[in-house]
């Protein structure tokens, strides 16, 4: 079941990349790896890691402060590609709450939600000020307040943004949907036995 | 109102509407493979059922190993315990599961279709991205995630927002040569990734109609790469006498399965089909994509900077300098296989092309299915294949994601007729061009990006 995510406040990481697929944010191979002490190490592992296992300095997210980062702040197409849902489970296992983007994949934006990571979609200038803010002061932070649907950034920058009401209420609460439908298995038994 | 198939399919299946438009939307059939042991640990971690094990079926494909058909010989431990818990996980909860050495087995988006389990009309889920290739069929197929997954299992219904719909026009006729796959990489080039972004394409024209339901298969099963949620072909009497026969399969009223004259799309697409050449990506996202006759572009020519930038990105992980021409571009292998390009009709074009002819450097085949193996066998071309100098191997996902031991090793070049040319999607480092079946046999003849002739 998520943890429950009402307003997050946090050293925000700048990520300079479009298109971040689910295959680079958790490459295929850590797929059947268990939910355990080493999934920290596996999100966005071939960037962050050479193939010897040293860390990329150039990553953002091997970089101090950003290695501290509870946001990252994308570019357009973020979580495009596979459904696996293990992509939003490696992001929250480094610490990650939120991720800012112009725009997702469709599935890593419902598997977001459904794992307690905020996936906030800005308009393409509003990601570009608060990455640039972010670059220029490292860990300034941000402040994402799902109660409020509101961004607020280094230097007064502030935007509204929106999240589906339903998943957004059961982020508030740290409810499931499966508990949710189960309420309403009435109707589903209704609608089986209407079809015969 | 007039209504697009789209909408009828929705609608049919409502069980629940909220009042700010979310609906529960109930699943005639779900797939799942090995990656579904997320799903089954939340079940338990529940403690709740399966409610509707007859709706389910399971297939072993993307760990699935390309040389062996037993668990038991799987040397990564790690594989085999994934293939172990899908069997177990599958069977405790009752449900029909195709394991590797069933002859039912294959890629869940090649194989359901083929056994039938995949109707006009059916509103379809599968933890898997390409689950919009069954919309091939005229059904409504969405991917979902193991939350979902695990949604699915206990109340056999699915959340669901209504996404925008789109129609994808595609008139004329398809040059000779040209098949689905240049179709789908045509419409991604031109569109981009995010062209279709959290919509619902219906696949409309004459060169659809004309499409056999592989190539519909090939062509709504690359809609995800668009952006798009799901993609779908009205039914019709080639889909129906697809369907006659097949294990699963029964009579199903198409009638009112399609799109009425006047309704609506919140966005249109159309292509010319006659325009339509043979097509390869060059970098590592699908809409980077040019013709094979046509040139890598350089990065001065990209239409904006943040796309000069993801061009640059794209051509220094493929080892290009911008400016070559395609037919220069040297591989180090071939893979002809995945969802997107496996059925018998593909292995069919490739091996047209390879007949006769040695293959310069290696290729591996592994069909879509272990029944799409056996007929394949049947009509000989698995000896038109290993004569040519490829290796024929079983059924799996295999060098489209790398997960069950295949990989393209680093920095090598691979002409693939998968889906995704994705940075390390063929294994860590590895390069790859998407081209079409004919596309890869005749590249793999030629060791370098080509079109088959003529
Ligand atoms: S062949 Fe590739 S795209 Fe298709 S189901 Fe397997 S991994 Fe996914």
């Amino acid at each position: 079941m998520p943890e429950p995510f009402t307003l997050v406040t946090a050293i925000a990481a700048p990520l300079e990349m479009s298109n971040v697929d689910t295959d680079q944010i958790l490459p295929a191979r850590f797929l059947r790896r268990p939910r355990d002490e080493r999934y920290p190490t596996y999100g966005f592992h071939d960037l962050r890691f050479t193939p010897e296992g040293a860390p990329r300095e150039e990553f953002v997210l091997n970089r101090p402060p950003y290695d501290r980062a509870g946001i990252l702040v994308a570019q357009r197409n973020f979580g495009v590609g596979s459904s696996r849902e293990a992509a939003v489970y490696a992001l929250l296992a480094m610490g990650l709450r939120c991720v800012i983007a112009e725009s997702f994949g469709d599935i890593f934006f419902s598997n977001a939600l459904k794992n307690g990571l905020v996936p906030v979609r800005l308009p393409e200038a509003a990601c570009a000020a608060l990455r640039m803010a972010v670059t220029e002061t490292p860990g300034a932070e941000i402040t994402v307040d799902l109660e409020a649907q509101r961004v607020d950034g280094p230097g007064a920058l502030a935007y509204g943004f929106t999240i589906p009401a339903f998943s957004r209420d059961c982020l508030l609460r740290g409810l499931d949907e499966i508990g949710l439908t189960m309420t309403l298995l009435p109707e589903i038994a209704a609608f089986e036995a209407a079809r015969g | 109102m007039p209504r697009t198939l789209f909408q009828k399919i929705w609608d049919a299946h409502v069980v629940h509407r909220r009042d700010d438009g979310l609906c529960l939307l109930y699943v005639d059939r779900h797939y799942f493979h090995e990656g579904s042991f997320h799903a089954f640990n939340m079940l338990r971690a529940r403690g709740l059922k399966v409610r509707r094990p007859d709706l389910s079926f399971g297939f072993g494909d993307h760990y699935a190993p390309t040389r062996a058909r037993s668990t038991a010989a799987i040397a990564d431990p790690e594989i085999r315990g994934i293939i172990e818990t899908f069997e177990r996980n599958a069977r405790e909860a009752g449900i029909r599961a195709f394991e590797m050495a069933d002859p039912r087995q294959g890629i869940v988006h090649v194989a359901g279709p083929e056994l039938g389990l995949t109707l006009p009309g059916m509103t379809v889920v599968c933890g898997d991205s390409h689950t919009s290739s069954h919309g091939a069929l005229g059904a409504l197929a969405f991917g979902i995630g193991a939350s979902e997954v695990a949604h699915v299992f206990a109340t056999q219904t699915i959340w669901q927002s209504l996404p925008r719909q789109i129609r994808v026009t595609f008139d004329g006729t398809l040059p000779e040569g040209s098949t689905a796959k240049d179709m789908a990489l045509a419409l991604i080039a031109e569109i981009g990734t995010g062209g279709a972004q959290g919509g619902a394409i219906e696949f409309a024209g004459t060169a659809v109609r004309a499409l056999s339901v592989e190539g519909r298969l090939t062509l709504c099963n690359m809609a995800i790469e668009a952006g798009a949620r799901t993609g779908m072909v009205a039914p019709d009497a080639t889909t129906l006498a697809w369907l006659a026969g097949r294990p699963f399969a029964k009579p199903v009223d198409i009638a009112h399965l399609r799109s009425d004259e006047d309704a609506g799309f919140d966005q249109e697409v159309r292509l010319d089909a006659g325009r339509i050449a043979p097509m390869a990506t060059w970098g590592t996202s699908p809409e980077e994509a040019v013709p094979l006759s046509g040139r890598v572009p350089r990065p001065e020519q990209a239409p904006d900077e943040a796309r000069r930038k993801a061009w640059q990105r794209s051509l220094d992980y493929m080892g290009l300098a911008g400016g070559e021409a395609l037919a220069d571009v040297k591989l180090d292998r071939v893979f002809l296989g995945s969802c997107t390009n496996s059925r018998l009709e593909d292995l069919r074009a490739a091996a047209t092309v390879l007949k006769g002819r040695r293959i310069a450097v290696p290729m591996l085949v592994s069909p879509g299915s272990t029944s799409v193996k056996r007929q394949a066998e049947a009509e000989g071309l698995d000896r038109i294949f290993t004569e040519a100098g490829a290796s024929w191997e079983e059924s799996a996902c295999s060098l489209c994601v790398s997960m069950n031991g295949d990989s393209v090793a680093e920095g090598e070049r691979c002409a693939s007729t998968s889906n995704r040319n994705f940075v390390g999607r063929q294994g860590r480092g590895a390069r790859t061009h998407l081209v079409s079946p004919a596309s890869a046999a005749a590249s793999a003849v030629a060791g370098r990006l080509v079109a088959a002739e003529g």
